[in-house]
């Protein structure tokens, strides 16, 4: 009992850190300290004080204005690409454990051929084929997330799918298509919510390491990939520059990969 | 009530609480060498914690008190190390479920052998050599190499077999099974019984057998010990119990296991029969082991035919892997035989497709094993006791399904207030009841009851049965009873169906067939039944 409650706080910890860069990214689309792109050449590389609490940086731009703008990007490109890899991975997921055969192995082949190809790569080419920007960007992480949510579903739906009240509802003349959204999705919610968190986590590193190469989101949306790129030339003269967008990333992943890991011990405990 | 101190064993006011919860309260046992101490209750009545608590091996937050003393030494004086050294050599554990309790990966005789070097210092040829010896005592001889086959190939009572060969190599002084044989089929259990009481009447091992079938240990026990709720509500020798338990509950476990034969036939009815099946072949695709040529198709039904009419019940009776569950599946039109048809109200159920088939299954509902999977634990019991209304072409809405509802949980014995409940409230019985009701609400013409009782406890099962018979004569239903356990089909069944590998092997009236079996399969499967029957040893 005791062991689990020390395991509970990882879960709380996460979803408060979680929260924490959900509300950062909502209040920063109404109100930041200053304008995240607002030149002010006079203030630039000015250390921590009560006006700036992160500094400026080599144009005078507000830091923690751009964390905060940085972070609705950061959300928005994830999420979208997680709704992307949902949207199209649990439906094939679904078809293939429902159909099995032809259609399953269709499926899970063609995901295998996106699974073969190294993630970033690809991405890096589509967006460099299609333009940077924070579109391509969801695009080009969120076709790498289909095969993952395609994957889970499938094996979560199979094992689902030798189960009695399963065997009862085709009893009572529901089709494939029916007892796939009325029993076999809804008892795999947890599953995915834990997939989700994990994937979202995923696409922040993904958003950045784009942005960093400058294939994400352009100027003068504000992006963390983009940030630490910006502050590398100046890593001599203005180590925290670096630290900033750093720590962010980090505390977000490791806060959604914290909320992950509670949401599937939560799920795996015995009701 | 406190046993006379024993030589074996003597556990004095041992008590078991989990968290505020007490699970086990003041039990008082013994136990001779040889002796057999049988302890039967209900799931839930404390029997398998106070197992544990003999070998000292309850789950992490369990509270003990009470004194268990094995050879006069307590063993809740002693340390982990020391217990773990008495456990396997001292005390031997049988648990139920013999395919968690191997390793997979390793051949049986080394699994065996490794248990014996554990224990004691003996070379790696010697312990092999005991580990051969003591396989073949436990059956497992015959073929040569028999100790280098590994879990896999080896059916359910075969690993129960490695699993008790695993525990007895060293001849421990006390032996415990916890409900050995609950997931075999009757003539696996009936052996691995005989084979327990075998050993340890031939070694001195004093043994302990948990089981919620009092029928069968009042056909192995030497002494016996009933427990209800935590407390032993009944305890002595088996013979003398058997004649006069004194205790209600131990009288009312007693009954609910010495199923009684049904007497009478129902009145034959001459319209055609309601469930047809003719003929039937169900073949499964085995995997290729040749690149070249297909493997030829498994036939696990292979040409069977029977026929249920209205207002009786029809057993169907067969071992695990004779194909029952293949028909079934065949019956309810969820899988499509190769040749041979069903024909459901005289209309030709097994190939029907789209509108005709829903109308059709109207008229067949099912019952499964598991009370536990049979539900979907997101929705509350009006939904999935209303699920079956799909088939139907305008559905009753709102009150007038709510109503419905209500009548059908009303008729297995529910509370309407029960519809908003969810499965996971109920206990087994009742939700037992909520897979009847569900059953029940199309208003069919034929239930299909797969093990239906099997997974349920004695009193139970007997309300279950009850609970059918009555139904089937007031609503005029057919069932088909599918079931191992002989003695429960002859409580009910006015016909019975015997298969064997796919075949039907032997059917008649239940009376003549039970009394006058004909086929040998069906003589070998009364013999094993004979043993849980609840008559008394001869």
């Amino acid at each position: 009992m005791r062991v689990s409650g020390s395991r509970e706080i990882g879960f709380y910890i996460g979803a408060a850190v979680t929260a924490g860069f959900a509300v950062m990214a909502a209040v920063s689309a109404f109100w930041t300290p200053y304008d995240p792109a607002l030149l002010s050449i006079a203030d630039k590389l000015q250390p921590p004080s009560l006006h700036h609490w992160c500094g400026t940086d080599q144009l005078g731009r507000d830091v923690l204005s751009m964390i905060m703008a940085g972070a609705r990007n950061s959300v928005g490109v994830a999420l979208l690409s997680v709704v992307i890899g949902v949207f199209i991975g649990v439906p094939l997921g679904l078809l293939a454990a429902a159909r099995r055969g032809a259609v399953d192995e269709l499926v899970m082949r063609g995901n295998d051929l996106i699974f073969a190809f190294p993630s970033l790569l690809l991405a890096i080419l589509i967006t460099a084929v299609f333009g940077p920007g924070a579109v391509n960007a969801i695009i080009a992480i969120g076709i790498f997330n289909i095969p993952v949510f395609a994957r889970v579903t499938r094996g979560g739906a199979l094992q689902l799918w030798t189960r009695d009240y399963i065997l009862a509802a085709r009893v009572a003349g529901k089709g494939a298509a029916r007892i796939s959204f009325e029993h076999v999705l809804p008892n795999l919610i947890g599953l995915l919510a834990v997939q989700g968190a994990i994937q979202f986590s995923l696409g922040i590193i993904a958003e950045a390491g784009l942005s960093y190469v400058g294939l994400g989101a352009q100027p003068p949306v504000p992006s963390w990939g983009r940030m630490l790129n910006d502050a590398q030339t100046l890593t001599v003269l203005a180590p925290s520059l670096a630290l900033y967008p750093g720590i962010a990333i980090l505390l977000f992943v490791l806060g959604l990969n914290l909320l992950g890991d509670g949401l599937r011990r939560r799920r795996e405990r015995p009701q | 009530m406190t046993a006379p101190g024993r030589s074996l064993l003597d556990i004095d006011g041992l008590c078991v609480s989990i968290g505020p919860r007490q699970i086990v309260k003041n039990v008082s046992l013994g136990l001779e060498p040889g002796e057999i101490l049988g302890l039967a209750g209900a799931s839930g009545s404390g029997k398998t914690m106070t197992s544990l608590a003999i070998a000292r091996l309850l789950p992490a937050g369990a509270h003990t008190s009470g004194a268990v003393r094995f050879r006069g030494e307590n063993l809740g004086e002693k340390t982990e190390p020391a217990l773990c050294a008495m456990r396997g050599r001292d005390i031997g554990m049988v648990f139920q479920e013999p395919k968690s309790a191997l390793n997979p990966l390793m051949s049986i005789g080394d699994q065996v052998a490794e248990t014996v070097r554990l224990h004691v210092a003996v070379s790696a040829a010697e312990a092999r050599r005991i580990a051969r010896e003591t396989l073949d005592r436990v059956g497992l001889r015959g073929e040569q190499g028999a100790s280098g086959r590994l879990p896999y190939e080896l059916s359910g009572g075969q690993r129960q077999r490695v699993a008790i060969a695993v525990t007895v190599a060293l001849t421990p002084a006390l032996l415990i099974a916890d409900e050995p044989t609950a997931s075999l089929d009757v003539r696996a259990q009936a052996e691995i019984l005989q084979l327990l009481a075998g050993l340890a009447r031939e070694r001195g091992m004093g043994l302990i057998l948990v089981t919620h079938d009092i029928a069968v240990l009042a056909r192995m026990t030497d002494r016996l010990a009933v427990m209800h709720e935590g407390e032993i509500v009944e305890q002595g020798a088996t013979e003398q119990l058997m004649r006069d338990m004194s205790h209600p509950y131990g009288r009312a476990l007693l009954a609910a296991a010495r199923l009684q034969p049904k007497h009478g036939a129902p009145a034959r009815q001459a319209s055609a029969p309601i469930l047809a099946v003719s003929d039937v072949v169900r073949e499964y695709p085995r995997t290729r082991r040749s690149l070249w040529r297909a493997a030829l198709p498994f036939r696990a039904v292979d040409g069977v035919s029977l026929h249920v009419d209205a207002g009786e019940i029809v057993g169907l009776v067969g071992e695990s892997g004779s194909g029952k569950s293949s028909l079934v599946r065949v019956v309810l039109a969820l899988d499509r035989p190769q040749s041979g048809v069903v024909r459901l109200l005289g209309e030709d159920f097994s190939n029907a497709s789209g509108a005709r088939l829903r109308r059709l299954r109207r008229s067949i509902q099912v019952v499964f094993q598991d009370p536990y999977g049979s539900f979907d634990p997101h929705w509350t019991v009006e939904r999935l006791v209303g699920e079956p209304f799909f088939l139907l072409d305008s559905p009753p809405a709102s009150a007038e399904r709510r109503r419905r509802i209500a009548a059908v949980l009303e008729q297995v014995g529910l509370s309407p207030g029960d519809a908003r409940r969810y499965p996971q409230e109920f206990s087994g019985g009742q939700r037992q009841r909520i897979a009847i009701a569900r059953a029940l609400i199309t208003e069919p013409a034929v239930i299909a009851f797969d093990e239906a009782v099997s997974a349920l406890d004695v009193i139970v099962r007997s309300q279950i049965l009850g609970l059918l018979s009555e139904l089937t004569v007031r609503l005029r239903l057919g069932c088909l009873f599918v079931s191992h356990d002989l003695n429960v089909v002859r409580s009910v069944a006015d016909r019975v169906y015997v298969m064997q590998q796919g075949r039907m092997v032997e059917h008649g009236p239940a009376a003549s067939v039970f009394a006058s079996p004909r086929h040998a399969h069906t003589q070998a499967l009364m013999a094993a039944a004979a043993l849980s029957d609840g008559s008394p040893r001869v």
